[in-house]
């Protein structure tokens, strides 16, 4: 191509352009990057910031540098909203693995209507979460719970359970709905995980004398790891960061017991009109979010039995 | 070591009956080649033996024991599966001691074991990688390492060389066969590359469609096969069949192909003139005719030197011949020969059932 172009000594400089790549590369990611600048990289600034001054609803404020962070530290609200999110993010993912991988292994079987049972296992996914909030909000009503209804009829309680309104019931209550709705995206990705490890390598398991629980183990778990690191990563992220079911169902009472950073966020900055004070809240959560992503990398990602290439 | 004898084994999917009550003996110590073309039930019946499936009906026994509902692991059969079936995330070295790992035994036993089969087949000095770092062929040597580690009495082969490329498979099949002859133990292996078959078997069983056709030995399939499937499914460049009838004029006997050439029988052991017939030639049985005088006429359509021989592929009529010289001679495309078969070598079928005419 050098050649083509200094024979042709006349070609324009337009045509020069064209034929260069690096200049060609850049144009062509133009948009993709635009779009990055103006709908993640700017809010995320501009969340950081607002982090960082007084600002409230109808209000310019002043920077006040990490102010806003040192309160929060000693606001046992806030301490609070954070031990709840973390409770409500480790028990909730770990359950959600759990019963996920567990789901996914008998889908993986060979089960009568496997397509039908598969499709209602995504069902949770599918409805939109304000709704499956508020059905559990009904589910979980102080007087007419189908829950307690349901055990008073079968004589193991006699009279109705408060779930939202006790700290620890509502606490177990809203996991559980998280776990409900959760359950269908680490099931089916697992699911998909499952059907690439090779049936010979189950025959040849067998053969080489493994039981069923060493063929899970020892073939199953550790081929799964790049999957569950994937899987697990997204759901811890999408817990931590949930928003939508509590507010609809508690909006963080009783008395902050199921208040989540997110909601904390939400009511301090958009509610109370604290937006600055509710920026930092939220960009409080980054840290605890890139450390769930490294963690994730580095933890379970990388094995070096996938690293492809003939080199040690 | 120990022989495998299937008697009468059958095995149905479902409503569809993949095999029809099959009876083979595998001698201790043999190598034992099931092929046929795909779909025929030898990699089933491969899987039976090794307990992968269940045995539908029949018996199969392992040294003399039944082995119908004997767990895979008590069989003491290693396997070596088409696509090697390594454990991606273990060591060549851990691939190779998953089983003696898993019956428990010591660190220094494995090693042992691990290293001599390792020495035997060339891996020492991959036995640190994965899979994934190893080549074609040496992930074919793995399996095969995976399988001399648990000292087993029989060995079972499921095409193991259809992906490797045409060199390498050549070299494995030596190998293979080298292997065998070491370890003296019982082989069975399934193939549909009827090569593959003749050259590493010492007892070839050719299955279609859930049946046995014929079982013997490599050359004894060759010479006489049983029906016409079994006379063009061994041997390549494939065996001529000539449609036409046994006739007879005075004391003389011939095969009288529907061209009118007659090809002088050495014995029709008195086989019922006038019966419609096909007559089995192979490539290499015809001589070249100076007349079309009780020969067959042909077009030549290609020529394929290979410099040991010339393989002719030509024409006569609507029926399609391939014959093989050793001799340099030169052929031109659209040129007419004429072929005599050696009357020796003729073989003749049934028209109806394809069945052998002795």
């Amino acid at each position: 191509m050098a050649n083509a172009q200094t024979a042709n000594g006349g070609t324009s400089v337009l045509t020069r352009w064209m034929n260069n790549r690096n200049l060609m590369g850049m144009l062509f990611m133009l948009p993709a990057g635009t779009i990055l600048l103006i709908f993640l990289t700017y809010p995320l600034a501009l969340g950081v910031w607002l982090g960082m001054t007084d600002v409230k609803v109808g209000r310019p404020g002043v920077f006040v540098g990490l102010e806003n962070f040192a309160w929060l530290m000693e606001d046992s609200v806030f301490l609070l909203s954070v031990f709840n999110t973390f409770l409500y993010t480790i028990v909730a993912s770990i359950i959600k693995f759990g019963l996920g991988l567990w789901l996914a292994i008998i889908l993986n079987n060979n089960i009568p209507i496997k397509a039908f049972i598969r499709a209602i296992v995504l069902l949770p996914f599918i409805v939109p979460t304000v709704l499956s909030a508020l059905a559990f909000w009904w589910i979980y009503d102080s007087q007419d719970s189908v829950l307690s209804w349901i055990l008073i009829e079968m004589g193991v309680i006699d009279k109705t359970i408060d779930f939202l309104g006790d700290p620890n019931n509502a606490r177990a209550s809203v996991i559980a709905a998280n776990i409900w709705r959760g359950i269908p995206f680490v099931a089916i990705t697992l699911l998909a995980g499952l059907q690439t490890i090779p049936r010979t390598l189950y025959e040849a398991a067998t053969i080489d004398g493994a039981n069923e629980w060493q063929r899970f183990t020892r073939i199953t778990f550790p081929l799964l790891t790049p999957i569950i690191a994937v899987v697990m990563t997204f759901s811890v992220l999408f817990t931590f960061t949930d928003f939508q079911l509590i507010w609809v169902m508690t909006r963080g009472g009783p008395i902050n017991a199921t208040h989540l950073m997110a909601t904390l966020s939400y009511q301090r900055g958009i509610v109370g009109g604290a937006l600055g004070e509710g920026a930092a809240i939220a960009v409080a959560m980054i840290p605890f979010l890139l450390a769930a992503i490294l963690f994730s990398y580095f933890g379970l990602q990388n094995r070096k039995w996938q690293r492809g290439g003939r080199d040690d | 070591m120990a022989s495998v004898d299937i008697r009468n084994a059958a095995k149905v999917f479902g409503s569809t009956e993949v095999l029809h009550g099959v009876n083979i003996d595998i001698p201790d110590q043999s190598f034992t080649v099931l092929v046929g073309p795909s779909g025929c039930g030898k990699s089933t019946l491969l899987r039976m033996i090794a307990g992968l499936e269940e045995i539908t009906r029949g018996e199969i026994a392992i040294g003399g024991q039944v082995v119908n509902t004997m767990p895979p692991k008590q069989r003491d059969i290693a396997m070596v599966f088409q696509n090697y079936a390594l454990y991606p995330h273990m060591t060549v070295f851990d691939n190779m001691g998953f089983s003696l790992k898993l019956a428990k035994a010591d660190s220094a036993t494995i090693r042992e074991k691990v290293e001599t089969a390792a020495g035997i087949l060339n891996l020492t000095e991959l036995l640190h990688r994965y899979p994934r770092q190893l080549s074609g062929g040496q992930r074919q040597r793995v399996a095969m390492g995976r399988a001399i580690v648990r000292d087993p009495q029989v060995f079972l082969f499921d095409e193991p060389l259809s992906n490797l490329d045409a060199k390498l498979r050549v070299q494995m099949r030596t190998e293979i066969r080298e292997l065998h002859q070491r370890l003296n133990s019982t082989s069975v292996y399934v193939t549909h590359d009827q090569i593959e078959a003749m050259t590493m078997a010492d007892q070839i069983v050719v299955m279609r469609d859930g049946n046995v056709e014929q079982s013997g030995a490599p050359l004894e399939l060759y010479d006489n096969p049983n029906n016409t499937f079994v006379a063009t499914f061994i041997g390549s460049p494939a065996m001529n069949m000539l449609r036409g009838k046994i006739a007879g004029e005075g004391g003389r006997e011939f095969f009288e192909t529907t061209h009118g050439a007659r090809l002088s029988l050495l014995n029709g052991n008195g086989a019922p003139r006038e019966r419609s017939a096909l007559c089995g030639v192979r490539p290499e049985h015809f001589l070249l005719a100076d007349s079309e005088q009780d020969a067959i006429g042909m077009e030549v359509v290609v020529v394929e030197p290979t410099g040991a021989e010339i393989l002719v592929i030509g024409r006569n009529g609507e029926q399609e011949l391939q014959a093989v010289f050793r001799e340099r001679h030169q052929f031109i495309p659209g040129q007419h020969i004429a072929l005599k078969p050696k009357p020796e070598n003729l073989l003749l079928f049934d028209a109806e059932s394809g069945q052998r005419i002795r």
